[in-house]
Formats: structure tokens, C-alpha cells, sequence
């Protein structure tokens, strides 16, 4: 054969002789492969098997392994099995792989309807523990609240500035700038359908009443769970894979007070002036859109605007910013802290932290236009 | 193959390597040559970069001056098929075993085979299984994940990897680190093995006095960026350096020779 592996047989009465030659390695695995398969599937009735490896130019655990299963499947057919010429040195590589048990069959898990239902209880048992899990960072937060109240010289005040770096100040460009295209957007679509009932000046109204109320926070929230959310989940994560979590907790610091809380109350500052940024942006925007779109002069622009929306319409959006952070923050963390061994667990996580962070923070605003509903705003 | 005539299967010539833009010098002029079918045992003061020859000749550091030969090929200039081949023909075990967290353990040391070699299933479990006995570690291993292993395990485990392939050369950072003294002499017979049997080359970067006595063919001591002393334990034991003194005369190396 060209270079490659050869296993040549050869029958004499009751006796089969195989000679292998050429090099057996990783390299030629596959067709070493098919030529063991070959002599395995032949099911000879051979009373005695001589396998002369001496041709054999090189040989290394793929070959030895090979050799030995050949073996293996021969003795299986009760014949008297003989290794000839193999040389000293190959001798203990064979005698290595000998010492290999029958592999235990892989668990590869069979796809069935059990199986599919068990994995839907277990994802719907999920959410309760997630909640659960909220409700105990929570708590685990007040106690590390309380402690730094009654010790003030525990509260981390550089960290919290660091976070705030991180989640505020860097944030404000891509927090102004959407916010600011979404102002415009608002302005122009109410222009364009408004425009026909010749209720321009409405459009206001709407914005002003939208921004303040909903669109500002809302989107900032969002916007700030898919950044700083994520960030938050996979620092903490990336530090539970490394064990730093368990020494930092050895050390008697509390990861709590160290690590989640300042990185909460950085959010609980940072979001609330996001959203006074991104609601301003968005009213600028807009006024922008209504001048040179919908000619409506800046000076009309801000009358209308001081008679459309009272000072409620402001509150109420920057009142639910703190909430929205600490549902954000908490989410993010308690995903961080469930973060297991492999990098893929910390991608779960840290997407599991972004889309429950979401969903939260627009079931809060639900409540809270219920809240406000019914208390008359 | 195209091999370098005189057989040096890696070889470093004025490698300078920096980090920070110039601010650390790691490595200053280095020369090294590692011949075919040796155990070359790399010794240093931990920090003097050890770790960063080796990830410098592997070609995951930059270097800022001299030539890399492996397999004499010049990794600085190969292109990428060349390299792959190159790639194709060592194994390296890291320092901190650098397994993928997020396959098993069956899974990794399957994942360079199946990348290289079109072969069943069954195959690849049973070579598997063969790799995890070579480095002393029970099939039951097989479906664990990296982050429920012990650390001697994950050093294990990394081995394997690295020989998954049967490569020509391996490059072992620290490998009987965290493993128990049974267990490294265990792994030094392992590597001897491998050696006369496969005539692998060995590179390995090591702190074990033991290893370096029974291993290794040759050992290259790196001090202030150099290779200050290359030759047998002998030479080492016999040189007048004051490192290499206190290294091979020191408490503990007494205990490892009587
Ligand atoms: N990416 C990097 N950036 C900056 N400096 C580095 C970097 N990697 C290594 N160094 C520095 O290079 C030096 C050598 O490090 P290296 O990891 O090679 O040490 P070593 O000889 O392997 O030590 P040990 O025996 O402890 O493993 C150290 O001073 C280290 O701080
Ligand atoms: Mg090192």
C-alpha cells in the first residue's frame, strides 16, 4: 500500500494469521479503523490467530488500541490468540492500553415524552425558585443595609463611585442618544396622524405626557438592564467560577455587603438620573421634531407643553426609576450568584439576567399605572 | 518532514519578549534548542517566565525580536495552513489545565480528535477511555464536568487532552503540580513511557525536584531572561551558580537524592 497501514490475512486450516503493517497511527485512525471492522466482521471460526506486528513501521495508543481490541473481539470467538514480534517498546504501550476496561456506555439521554415533560416541570418549578431567590437577596440586602447603617465606616463608598462610573456616566451617551431619537420619533409620527384631524398641538400633550410618565423611565430601565444588568451578572458569576465569592466569605466579609450591595446602590443613584437625562433628551428631541417637522415654534412648544403636564407627570416617572433599579440590580445579582462551574452557565445566567430584568421592570410599571390609577393621578 | 538537520525540534534564537509597551522585559535574547525524543526540564524562580517562553513558542504571546522554529517551521511567518499542521503535531497542557468548563470531560479530550480524525463514535469513547487510564483516572470520569474535579484531576484530565491526538511533542506547564507524590511518579513513568514508545519530545516546565532526577534527559535553567545553564542533572548538581546551588543543594533537594 502507498505509506498507509495494511492488515494482510491469511487462513491455513484452522489457523488465521493477520499481518499488519506500515505505520498504525493517530493519523490513519479511520482506515485502521474499517481494517480492524473488516477482520472483526469476518467472524472467523479460526481455532488459532497469530497477529505479527513486526512490519508494523510506528505505532502509538491509537494503533496499540486497535491492536488490542482486534485481539479482544478474537479471543471473544475462543480462539488461541499469539502477538508476535512486537518489540520491547511497543510492548509496554500495548500492555498500557490493555489495562482498558470495557467502556461503560456514554450517557447520552434519550429524547422521549417523559423526558420533554420532565424538562417543562422543572422550568415552570424554576420560577418559583428565581422568586424565591429575590425574596432572599432581598432580605440578605436589608440585613447588609442595616449593618452598614449601624457601621458606617463598612459602607464602601469607593466602590459604589466605581459602579457609578460604570452604570451612569458611561452610560449617558447611548442613554441620550436613544432616548433623544425615540423623543423625535414620537414627534413625528404624533405630527403625521394628528395632523389630520388638525390637532398638531396635541402632539404636546403626547409627548410630554408619555416621556415623563412612561416612555423615559421605561426605556431607560430597559436599556440599563441590558447593560448594566448583564455586566453585574457576569462579574459576579465570572468571580463565583473562580472561587473568589468563597474567599472573599472566608476572609469573614460578607459578599452581600461587599460586592451586591454597592453595586445596587450604585443603580438606585445611577437610574433615576439616567431617566431625568433620557426624559429631557427625549422632550428636546421632540420639541426638535415639532419645530422643523410640524412648525410648531419652540417658545409655543414649551407653553404648551407647561399647560399640558403638571409636575405629577414628572414625579410619578422619576418615583418608579429607584424601584425599577433595585429589581434590576437584584435580578442581576441573584442570576450572578447562581452562576455554576462552565462558561456556558454563566451565558445562561447572564441572559437569564437581562430578559427577567425586562420582564420585571415592565411588570413594576404595570403595577404602578394600576397605583396610580386608582389613587387618582 | 522537514526537520532541522540537526534535529532540534524547537528552536529559539534572540527571543525578546515585553509586556506594558516595554515596560517589563521578560525575556532578553533568549536561545534554546530542544532536540528530538528528549525530556527537556525548564526550571526558574517562579516569575522569571517560564510560562511566557512557552506561550511565546506556542505563538499565543507576541514576541518583539527573534525567530521561533518548531518542527522548522517559523511560526512568525507560516501561514495558517502551515500553522494548523504544525498545531496538529504537539499538545500542550497549561498551567491552570485550561479545560473548556462547558463540555465534559469525555467531551474535551475528544475535541481535538474529532476536529483531526473522521472516526466512530465508539472509537473515540474508547480511546477516551484509554487516555483517562494512561494518566490514572477512572472512566467513571468521563461524564463529569471540569468544575467537579479536584484540582490534581483537572491536571489529569488536561494531560489527556494533550494527548489525544498521540503528538509528537508535548509542552507541560507544571503538570505534576497538585498531583500527589504517588500520583506525579506515576505521571514521570508516564512521560518516560511515552518517550521510548512513541518518541515524543517533551517540554516541561516544572518545580518538581523528582521529576527533573527521574524524567528528564536535560534541563535548562532561565534566569534574567536567559537560559543561564542547560545540561544534565549532573552538570546542574556540579554547577557553581548560585541559584542552581541553592536549588540543587537546598533542604529539599537533599531529601529528593538520599
Ligand atoms: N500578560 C502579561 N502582562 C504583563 N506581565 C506579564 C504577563 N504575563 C506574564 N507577565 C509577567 O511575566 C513574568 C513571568 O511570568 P511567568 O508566568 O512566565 O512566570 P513563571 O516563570 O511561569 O512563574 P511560575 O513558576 O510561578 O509559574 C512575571 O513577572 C509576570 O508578572
Ligand atoms: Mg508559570
Amino acid at each position: 500500500m502507498n505509506g498507509g497501514p495494511a492488515l494482510e490475512r491469511m487462513t491455513q486450516g484452522d489457523a488465521l494469521a493477520l499481518y499488519a503493517s506500515g505505520p498504525w497511527t493517530a493519523r490513519y485512525a479511520p482506515d485502521l479503523e474499517v481494517l480492524v471492522g473488516d477482520i472483526e466482521k469476518m467472524n472467523s471460526q479460526s481455532k488459532r490467530v497469530l497477529i505479527d506486528v513486526s512490519k508494523v513501521a510506528k505505532l502509538d495508543t491509537f494503533g496499540a488500541w486497535l491492536i488490542e481490541r482486534l485481539s479482544r473481539s478474537l479471543a471473544l470467538t475462543g480462539a488461541e490468540l499469539r502477538i508476535a514480534g512486537l518489540s520491547a517498546n511497543y510492548s509496554t504501550l500495548v500492555d498500557e492500553v490493555r489495562r482498558v476496561k470495557e467502556t461503560p456506555p456514554p450517557d447520552r439521554e434519550p429524547v422521549t415524552v417523559k423526558a420533554t415533560l420532565e424538562r417543562i416541570g422543572r422550568s415552570v418549578a424554576q420560577i418559583g425558585d428565581t422568586l424565591i431567590g429575590i425574596i432572599d437577596m432581598t432580605g440578605a440586602l436589608l440585613f447588609a443595609l442595616w449593618t452598614v447603617v449601624r457601621h458606617p465606616t463598612r459602607f464602601r463608598l469607593t466602590s459604589v463611585v466605581h459602579h457609578l462610573e460604570q452604570v451612569c456616566w458611561r452610560a449617558v451617551p447611548i442613554v441620550v442618544l436613544i432616548t433623544f431619537l425615540i423623543g423625535c420619533i414620537i414627534a413625528q409620527q404624533g405630527l403625521f396622524h394628528f395632523r389630520r384631524f388638525g390637532a398638531d398641538v396635541f402632539v404636546v400633550d403626547m409627548l410630554g405626557v408619555l416621556v415623563l410618565r412612561e416612555i423615559g423611565v421605561l426605556l431607560v430601565a430597559i436599556m440599563v438592564a441590558g447593560r448594566s444588568g448583564s455586566a453585574y451578572t457576569a462579574e459576579l458569576g465570572s468571580m463565583k467560577m473562580r472561587e473568589e465569592i468563597d474567599a472573599l466569605r472566608t476572609m469573614g466579609f460578607d459578599p452581600i455587603e461587599v460586592l451586591v450591595l454597592p453595586r445596587i446602590i450604585a443603580l438606585v443613584i445611577g437610574l433615576p438620573a439616567l431617566t431625568f437625562l433620557g426624559a429631557m433628551a427625549a422632550l428636546y428631541g421632540g420639541g426638535l421634531v415639532a419645530w422643523l417637522y410640524g412648525g410648531v415654534e419652540p417658545e409655543a412648544f414649551l407653553l404648551r407643553l407647561r399647560d399640558a403636564i403638571s409636575i405629577d407627570h414628572f414625579m410619578i416617572g422619576m418615583v418608579k426609576a429607584p424601584f425599577m433599579a433595585i429589581v434590576i440590580g437584584i435580578v442581576a445579582c441573584v442570576e450572578g450568584m447562581l452562576v455554576r462551574g462552565s462558561a456556558e452557565s454563566l451565558g445562561q445566567h447572564t441572559t437569564a439576567s437581562v430578559v427577567k430584568g425586562i420582564f420585571f421592570v415592565i411588570v413594576m410599571d404595570g403595577i404602578f399605572a394600576i397605583f396610580f390609577a386608582s389613587i387618582g393621578k | 518532514m522537514a526537520n532541522p538537520p540537526d534535529d532540534a525540534i524547537i528552536r529559539v534564537r534572540d527571543l525578546t519578549v515585553e509586556f506594558g509597551g516595554g515596560k517589563t522585559r521578560v525575556l532578553n535574547g533568549l536561545n534554546l534548542d530542544v532536540k528530538r525524543g528528549e525530556v527537556l526540564g525548564f526550571v526558574g524562580p517562579s516569575g522569571a517566565g517560564k510560562s511566557v517562553l512557552m506561550r511565546t513558542i506556542i505563538g499565543l504571546v507576541p514576541r518583539l525580536a527573534g525567530d521561533i522554529e518548531v518542527f522548522g517551521v517559523d511560526l512568525g511567518s507560516a501561514d495558517s495552513d502551515a500553522r494548523r499542521a504544525v498545531e496538529r503535531r504537539w499538545g500542550i497542557l497549561f498551567q491552570h489545565g485550561a479545560l473548556f468548563s462547558s463540555l465534559s470531560v469525555r467531551q474535551n479530550i475528544q475535541f481535538p480528535v474529532r476536529e483531526y480524525l473522521k472516526v466512530s463514535e465508539r472509537l473515540l469513547d474508547e480511546i477516551t477511555i484509554a487516555k483517562l487510564g494512561m494518566v490514572g483516572l477512572k472512566p467513571e470520569v468521563a461524564d463529569r464536568y471540569p468544575s467537579e474535579l479536584s484540582g490534581g484531576m483537572i491536571k489529569r484530565v488536561a494531560l489527556a487532552r494533550a494527548l489525544a491526538l498521540d503528538p509528537e511533542l508535548v509542552f507541560l506547564d507544571e503538570p505534576t503540580s497538585g498531583l500527589d507524590p504517588i500520583g506525579a511518579g506515576d505521571f514521570d513513568d508516564l512521560v518516560m513511557t511515552l518517550q521510548r514508545t512513541l518518541g515524543l519530545t517533551v517540554f516541561m516546565v516544572t518545580h518538581d525536584l523528582d521529576s527533573l532526577y527521574t524524567a528528564c534527559d536535560r534541563i535548562a535553567v532561565l534566569g534574567d531572561g536567559k537560559v543561564i545553564a542547560v545540561g544534565s542533572i549532573e552538570e546542574m548538581r556540579a554547577s557553581q551558580h548560585p541559584w542552581l546551588k541553592s536549588y540543587f543543594h537546598g533542604k529539599r533537594a537533599r531529601a529528593v537524592v538520599t
